[in-house]
């Protein structure tokens, strides 16, 4: 698949893609889905970093890093979020400092997913100190195994999570690795969160069935003998759900099929991570009520329903990563309905 | 994020122009304080199937335009928008749709005159204050060559004054839609006017001696051609809820930018944007879905029956959210009569029980599920 540059269909084929328009691209993902292959390559390189770096990067950076990404050979993390920036995330305080030739890098990022594994990240670096606050950050690419910089897994409600701590204490960074102009990171970061977003909406992970919410209550609680669930009050709650749930199905149907005729879903990408993420804590809620005492057995207990309260408990995080919910709601209030902002 | 064929742009700018300005909110209100007895204006009803809009689920051998589902949801969108006062949804969808599945002699008699406006036919249905098809007791007993038609229906939208109603009674276990002529002896009819101002009549129908050619398709295909028509009526009624929510919050966000409190547009407060935003995503979604509902049933689709239903269901929920906050978000002048979002909200609520609310329906697909 790679050597077709089939694992980016739609990358030019000068940097490992497929040269596919968006039809053709549509039909190799048909005819996949058809004989049930696997996706060849999924990585934070294709989602995310790639699609930043055909839209920002020079030729060179083109050239370096994305048929690496597209061959699978290199893995990379997503240095954003910080302790103390976490939806004000242009509040970052990682620092380069100009010395010349590179920057000497340091601070300290959070919810770096499978940093203890990537090979480099992309972050965010303050580089412009006396810039305001969303012109003095630089998009920076580097590599993890460079002096200075060390990772701590974090473990979550749910249990151990790819997430990680990752420090930087001066890490020297090649002055030509910042992506574009130095002190426009934050545009390429919005960029890159809208599409994390549509990605993050679009994700079967998250939005694919119902999680078994159904066969759950019908097992775990039995019908009464009109053939409905026994327990009146928590069908009504599923019954609410099954419709929100049927809703955001067409809703997203509506949305690549908008996207598919060439327009930008922009802003109302947060209405999708909004709706998509919200419903899926709904689910997951309803998941462990349904399944009761049996649906919360500890994680070393392998009970073969699956571990749904494990997916329960992570699923709260949902509405957190990629933008709260009330990031997505002041989006939308701002961008969308217009409505005037503070600030 | 919804798509439209440029003939459905087409159509939805025409209706949308023409309801602003012919079928406005305004326009209700004069109705109603001129206490118009049918409920509507029989000049604007004329003027609406002049635009095409009675004929639009009309085949063309009928006098129809059989422009499509999806097209006659847009018209009822703007409709609900403007409050528009017609029987489109009794007349020009409900009926039209059961004329049009029976086919035969009914459809070619009554369909032009629908599609023109000469003719006003109700669906007699509901007999209680819930819709319930699976509970009718109205019965039409075979006799002779012909049955004995006994039914007392209730909630009959634009049933007052009618040309014809479409009666559905139980024979045996069979379904049968008769069409029935109201000014006969046997029928009684009283006139309802409900708080949105439009008319839902009662009737009783006592010992009427029907022909067998008063049944509008054969009594083993009766059901099935009930369900049809009560699947695309309840995406229509559907639609226009939309137009009833689409247009409130509209209306609440405008306020919020030009209202002034603590020297600031009210729109600034989070706790305001948040709901608004909420709303609109609901919205969104739902509009999402009930195109989905239309469009399955323009290709004949198997999700279309559970899709209007969870249309339907969906709808309520959201258009009563937007009809409250408006309320809530105009603050005292919201509950004066003064201002139009009473409106909505009597016509919100109406819509709501109009062919089943949303529990109604989430029974219905919760028990297609297997719960």
């Amino acid at each position: 698949m790679a050597e077709r540059g089939w694992t980016v269909p739609s990358w030019p084929k000068e940097y490992g893609g497929g040269d596919l328009n968006g039809d053709e691209a549509k039909i190799l993902k048909e005819e996949m889905t058809r004989i049930n292959a696997m996706s060849p390559l999924e990585s934070f390189g294709i989602w995310m970093l790639g699609p930043a770096l055909l839209k920002y990067g020079s030729h060179e950076q083109k050239l370096q890093h994305l048929p690496k990404i597209a061959r699978g050979e290199i893995r990379w993390c997503q240095g954003y979020s910080e302790p103390g920036s976490g939806s004000d995330l242009a509040s970052v305080q990682t620092k380069g400092v100009d010395m010349g030739d590179h920057f000497l890098v340091s601070g300290q990022k959070i919810w770096t997913s499978y940093a203890d594994q990537a090979d480099w990240i992309f972050a965010l670096v303050r580089t412009e100190p006396d810039a305001k606050k969303h012109k003095g950050i630089s998009f920076l690419l580097f590599d993890m195994t460079s002096e200075g910089v060390s990772t701590k897994p974090i473990r979550l409600i749910s249990g151990s999570s790819p997430f990680c701590e990752t420090f930087f204490d001066d890490v020297k960074v090649p002055m030509e690795n910042v992506v574009d102009e130095r002190g426009n990171g934050w545009t390429i970061a919005k960029y890159l969160l809208t599409h994390e977003r549509e990605m993050v909406s679009n994700l079967d992970a998250i939005f694919g069935g119902s999680a078994g919410l159904y066969e759950t209550a019908i097992d775990s609680i039995g019908l009464d003998e009109t053939g409905r669930l026994d327990d009146p009050l928590l069908r009504a709650d599923i019954g609410e759900f099954l419709i929100d749930e049927m809703a955001l199905t067409a809703h997203l149907a509506a949305a690549k099929d908008f996207h598919r005729a060439g327009n930008q879903l922009g802003a109302r990408s947060a209405e999708l991570k909004y709706l998509g993420t919200e419903l899926n804590k709904r689910r997951q809620s309803l998941v462990v009520q349904a399944g009761g005492l049996e649906a919360l057995s500890g994680p070393e207990e392998n009970n073969g329903i699956g571990n749904q309260s494990a997916s329960w408990l992570r699923s709260k995080g949902n509405s957190i990563e990629g933008g709260t919910s009330e990031i997505m709601l002041s989006i939308i209030s701002k961008a969308v309905l217009r409505l005037p902002s503070l600030g | 994020m919804e798509l439209f064929s440029s003939e459905e742009t087409l159509l939805k700018d025409s209706a949308s122009g023409f309801m602003a300005e012919n079928a406005s909110v305004q326009a209700l209100r004069d109705l109603r304080d001129q206490k118009e007895a049918l409920g509507f204006n029989q000049e604007l009803h004329k003027t609406l199937a002049d635009m095409g809009w009675f004929g639009i689920l009309l085949p063309e051998d009928a006098g129809g335009y059989d422009f499509g589902h999806r097209a006659a949801g847009l018209v009822a969108e703007e409709m609900g928008r403007n409050l528009t006062a017609s029987p489109f949804l009794s007349t020009a969808v409900l009926s039209a749709i059961a004329l049009r599945q029976s086919g035969g002699e009914h459809l070619s008699e009554w369909g032009p005159k629908i599609a023109t406006g000469d003719a006003v036919i109700a669906l007699a249905i509901d007999e209680g204050a819930k819709h319930n098809p699976s509970r009718i007791k109205a019965t039409a007993e075979p006799d002779g060559n012909g049955f004995i038609l006994n039914a007392r229906k209730r909630a009959v939208f634009d049933g007052y004054n009618a040309d014809r109603l479409i009666v559905v009674a139980k024979t045996g276990e069979d379904t049968g839609l008769f069409l029935v002529d109201p000014s006969t002896t046997e029928v009684e009819v009283e006139r309802n006017a409900m708080l949105d101002s439009r008319n839902a009549a009662n009737i009783q129908i006592s010992n009427l001696h029907l022909d067998g050619k008063d049944l509008l398709c054969p009594l083993d295909k009766g059901a099935t051609v009930l369900e049809a028509t009560l699947r695309l009526g309840r995406s229509i009624a559907a639609s226009e809820q939309l137009g009833v929510a689409r247009e409130v919050a509209e209306r609440t966000t405008a306020y919020l930018n030009e209202r002034k409190q603590f020297g600031v547009p009210i729109g600034m407060f989070q706790a305001l944007q948040h709901r608004m935003a909420d709303l609109y995503c609901q919205i969104e979604q739902t509009a999402s879905l009930i195109s989905s509902a239309l469009r399955a049933i323009d290709t004949i689709s198997d999700n279309a029956e559970a899709l209007s239903r969870a249309a339907k269901a969906k709808v309520a929920k959201v258009s009563r959210v937007a009809t409250e906050e408006a309320v809530q978000m105009h603050g005292g002048i919201g509950m004066t009569d003064e201002v139009d979002v009473g409106l909505f909200m009597k016509h919100d609520r109406v819509l709501t029980e109009m062919l089943g609310d949303s529990a109604h329906h989430i029974d219905f697909l919760l028990k297609t599920r297997g719960l």
